[in-house]
């Protein structure tokens, strides 16, 4: 990989690729990447694709409390979210709750946050989990925080769009249930991507590499987008994009 | 009812009770929490609404909680709750794993006097097959919608705040806070601490009073200066990263968490009033 970009301005271009040119988009907890994706769309689309840092002091506009974002969601007025996870296999099922055999768990981490209903109301979807390997990517979670697909009794008109590591992009095709490899990031090999993933997965014929970022985009990313995500991960403005925000009282 | 300082205010949550918390974001009553501890609160149900960090994280560690309800318990970008991750891997903890919307679902029932309410998404997560107090059943209006979860309506005991503004009549200013009004008006009882008194009646001046709870809904207050800290204050002070992170390295061992609490918490003369 060039030494032109870091590796989490690559994965902030992958994502924001994945956007669409207008709509509503939301980030949760912790999302420091998609966050900053999701700003640097807005900043591309003049506005026109909207952002809420839902747990950001500022670009947040939602007015009515925590519930507001799931009432939203839950009437087909968000049209992106993102999500993570522990562990994430081949159905596209995430576990947020942790490893080994529930409740005690041999891991514990935080929980499932609103997964196991952005899933379901959120029409697309994207996983994101940096780190790509077997510990992650896993043949069958051992908690389902949230399914990947659901039977047809049951209302979905949401769920996975595409996932996005540090070695590729898959899309999910939700009537199959299954993976499709879309793009291998520079320097890595579809063996590779195979040899970290747990579960099976479709591969076309020929895999494309994953553009490196557009530089007039990279520019903009740094000039602008460490100052709007400041104010909800600072440190992360401050480590990856070099912003430093000013002592406030 | 006004309370000269806080360990006084703590008083007021009886042991065992069901005690709703807001988020780490959302104005939280930081001297409360250290208050409660100071207290030996034990027993407790403590729901976050819908996640919590620090607060839960601290009544944890202490040895106050029997029961963590919530739909995740992290201290953000400084990493794992450590209190609650020791606890819930030793077994020592009883955690019910929900989801943050079925958390403020719930929490409306209870505002509309209701005994549950329907949300839609979620069948099919494991988090329902733990949940013996959910019920999945078929659309019983026959919308089409197939089948749908029915949450039973959640009553805090008590809830707590802590808020910007307050006034001698008992109302509570939080803004946008809108969460803090859905705990509010669900709980049985909210106690309130607040930064600076204000000069007048909060429900009088119809830009204040978009974002006051009514003190209808409190049952008594407190001032406490820099009471959120070492959490932030959306318009009057920021998140502490540096302790925060610095908590969550001390605190990975029990006696690492024994330091803080001793210095932190319990060695801390009462917050009172300036």
């Amino acid at each position: 990989m060039s030494e032109a970009y870091s590796s989490e301005e690559f994965l902030i271009s992958v994502i924001t690729r994945l956007l669409p040119e207008r709509g509503n988009g939301a980030i949760g907890a912790a999302s420091p990447i998609p966050g900053a994706a999701a700003l640097l769309q807005r900043e591309l689309t003049g506005g026109a694709f909207r952002v809420s840092l839902i747990h950001g002091i500022t670009n947040n506009p939602f007015t009515d409390g925590g519930r507001e974002l799931f009432d939203a969601a839950g009437q087909g007025r968000i049209d992106v979210f993102f999500l993570g996870g522990v562990q994430i296999d081949g159905q596209a099922n995430l576990n947020l709750v942790g490893t080994g055999a529930y409740p005690s768990l041999d891991r514990r981490f935080p929980g499932s946050f609103g997964s196991a209903y952005m899933y379901f109301t959120v029409p697309r979807v994207i996983l994101f989990r940096p780190e790509h390997s077997r510990r992650v990517f896993v043949d069958k979670v051992d908690f389902i925080s949230a399914p990947g697909i659901s039977p047809p009794d049951v209302h979905r008109p949401g769920g996975p769009h595409a996932l996005v590591t540090e070695l590729c992009v898959m899309s999910f095709d939700r009537a199959q249930g299954r993976f499709r490899l879309e793009s291998v990031h520079p320097g890595h090999s579809v063996e590779e991507v195979r040899d970290n993933t747990g579960f099976d997965f479709d591969v076309p014929d020929s895999v494309p590499i994953t553009p490196e970022p557009e530089p007039e985009r990279l520019d903009i990313l740094r000039a602008k987008i460490g100052r709007e995500v400041a104010g909800t991960y600072p440190d992360f403005a401050e480590r990856v994009l070099g912003y430093r925000a000013k002592a406030s009282a | 009812m006004t309370i000269p300082d806080v360990d006084a205010l703590a008083e007021q949550v009886p042991d065992g009770a069901l005690l709703a918390l807001p988020p780490d974001y959302s104005f939280v009553p930081m001297a409360l929490i250290r208050a409660l501890i100071r207290r030996g609160v034990k027993d407790l149900h403590v729901l976050a609404v819908p996640i919590s960090g620090m607060a839960a994280d601290l009544l944890i560690g202490a040895g106050c909680v029997r029961l963590m309800e919530a739909a995740a318990v992290s201290l953000g970008e400084a990493g794992l709750a450590p209190s609650f991750t020791r606890a819930v891997q030793d077994g020592s903890l009883k955690m019910r794993d929900s989801t943050c919307p079925a958390i403020h679902t719930a929490l409306q029932a209870s505002e509309k006097g209701v005994p549950f309410m329907p949300l839609g998404g979620i069948i099919g997560s494991d988090i329902v097959k733990y949940r013996d107090d959910w019920k999945v059943v078929d659309d019983p209006m026959g919308a089409g919608n197939g089948k749908i979860l029915l949450l039973p309506a959640i009553k805090p005991d008590v809830a707590l705040v802590h808020a910007p503004l307050a006034d001698k009549y008992g109302n509570v200013w939080v803004g946008k806070r809108h969460e803090l009004f859905t705990i509010a008006h669900a709980a049985k009882t909210t106690l309130a601490t607040y930064e600076e008194i204000h000069d007048g009646d909060l429900t009088a001046d119809p830009v204040l009073a978009a974002g006051t709870i009514p003190a209808m809904y409190i049952s008594a207050t407190a001032q406490v200066r820099e009471g959120a800290k070492p959490l932030g204050l959306a318009g009057c002070y920021p998140i502490d990263m540096d302790h925060i992170r610095a908590y969550a390295k001390e605190a990975r061992s029990q006696e690492g968490f024994d330091a803080y609490l001793k210095r932190e918490v319990l060695g801390r003369q009462a917050e009172a009033a300036s």
